[in-house]
């Protein structure tokens, strides 16, 4: 039940907004728990926005892993 | 955004897994706990255990918010219904066991029951008929209970009232620390329930219990990693909390949402399915909101059930001390076409999801 899935913000208006959930197929969720815009991405969950995410912080994900696996590559060289 | 494949990208996983057994304590059996049925459900679905040293084991804790509602509060909401009021709820309470019937047996008998997808659905549904009484079972960890909020913040119609029954992650957490024979080494804290508490919420765990922390996302590359940074403080002999999920999961989490949980709920003691009370462990309407309150608008209030059937492990389960192996009547006397325990009705029960996956040995 605490699953959550990334859709973008197509529209927004009067809390609610329009969200594309990767499948082309609008669906309406409730944005009055985060501050988001239009083109956004947001975790969505039980059709309520809980998360604004931005694709620098989906970034960050893969930097951290990169940067685990070489911290210890550079540790066994030494 | 939608690029999962670089999220599951074979290579890194074979290399993850490598620092795993490299660093992974040789002697003892290392216990990690997670405490999320979506945690559970990566876990088994991709056969992450198999990859797994053998002395590092990954136990599933209460991580599933319809297993843990006590069947007391199912029986409330059995009640309601027989009284005629309209209960809207999430499609995997239906079928969850209260004391005698569940939700789906009051709907045999004739109850309007219905299912929804969201609290909002409920706000609609009771907007079109406002001759019924509706009520709305709240049903969920803290990354649902915003949602409850923000309906009960923005004046819902009169013939909706909520039957509360949100429960919190850390007491449960907590709870597994004190339970003196399970000997947790660390914990994978729940993605979802953290985007919205932050990772500040932790912050008692590695300070007070010594215990390392990490907050995960839900793709497997999301748990590998987190098992590789827990057993690296493990090995470095240091309790920290790190988060793994950092494309959602900030320090502070939602406020907004923190906020407006603020202004709707207190938080009580709880009882948990087959755990008993857990101090400060519930959200409860507060008293300006009475009126919403089902409980109060119909005096209905049951504070004790049968949780267990005769035989049911969950209890055990849901603290991972058996797997669902380990309970007698797992795929015997309880199937998902039959389930006789909470852990086999919900998707994210363990029950549920190691009989799905055949993980069967």
């Amino acid at each position: 039940m605490c699953l959550a899935i990334p859709a973008k913000i197509v529209k927004i208006q009067d809390g609610k907004a329009q969200v594309d959930f990767g499948e082309g197929v609008l669906r309406e969720v409730d944005v009055s728990l985060v501050d988001a815009k239009v083109g956004d991405y947001v975790l969505v969950h039980a059709g309520y926005a809980i998360q604004v995410l931005s694709p620098e912080e989906a970034e960050e994900t893969l930097r951290l892993w990169s940067e685990i696996l070489e911290a210890e590559d550079s540790l066994k060289t030494k | 955004m939608f690029e999962h494949l670089r999220y599951r990208d074979p290579n890194l996983a074979r290399r993850i897994v490598e620092k795993i057994r490299e660093t992974a304590l040789k002697k003892d059996i290392v216990k990690i706990c997670h405490v999320c049925g979506t945690h559970e459900w990566t876990i088994t679905h991709y056969g992450l255990r198999s990859l797994l040293p053998q002395n590092v084991e990954v136990i599933a804790g209460p991580g599933c918010p319809v297993c843990v509602t006590p069947a007391s509060e199912i029986d409330e909401a059995v009640m309601l219904a027989l009284k005629g009021i309209v209960i809207t709820c999430f499609g995997d309470v239906l079928r969850v066991p209260g004391s005698e019937k569940s939700l789906l047996d009051a709907k045999a008998e004739g109850a309007d029951v219905r299912v929804v997808y969201s609290a909002v659905d409920a706000v609609h549904m009771a907007e079109k008929e406002p001759d019924k009484e509706f009520a709305f079972f709240a049903i969920g960890f803290e990354t649902t209970a915003p949602s409850t909020a923000v309906e009960v913040l923005r004046k819902p119609p009169k013939n909706l009232s909520f039957l509360v029954s949100h429960r919190l992650i850390p007491p449960a957490m907590e709870l597994l620390l004190g339970i003196g024979d399970l000997h947790i080494d660390g914990f994978i804290a729940p993605g979802h329930v953290s985007t919205v508490i932050g990772l500040k919420a932790y912050e008692i765990f590695p300070k007070a219990y010594r215990m390392p922390t990490v907050v995960a996302g839900f793709e497997p590359l999301d748990v590998l990693f987190a098992v590789y940074m827990i057993l690296r403080q493990l090995k470095e002999g240091v309790a920290r909390l790190e988060n793994e999920y950092v494309r959602a999961v900030s320090w502070d989490g939602n406020t907004k949402a923190q906020e407006m949980m603020r202004q709707a709920f207190d938080v009580v003691d709880g009882e948990w399915r087959g755990l008993g009370k857990l101090p400060s462990s519930a959200f409860k309407l507060k008293g300006g909101y009475a009126k919403l309150d089902a409980r109060e608008k119909f005096g209905v209030r049951i504070t004790r059930g049968r949780d267990l059937p005769p035989g049911c492990q969950c209890h055990l389960v849901m603290i991972g001390k058996i797997k669902p192996t380990e309970c007698p009547l797992f795929m015997k006397a309880c199937t998902p076409q039959k389930p006789m325990g909470a852990c086999m009705v919900s998707i994210e029960g363990t029950c549920r999801i190691w009989a799905k996956a055949h993980q069967i040995k």
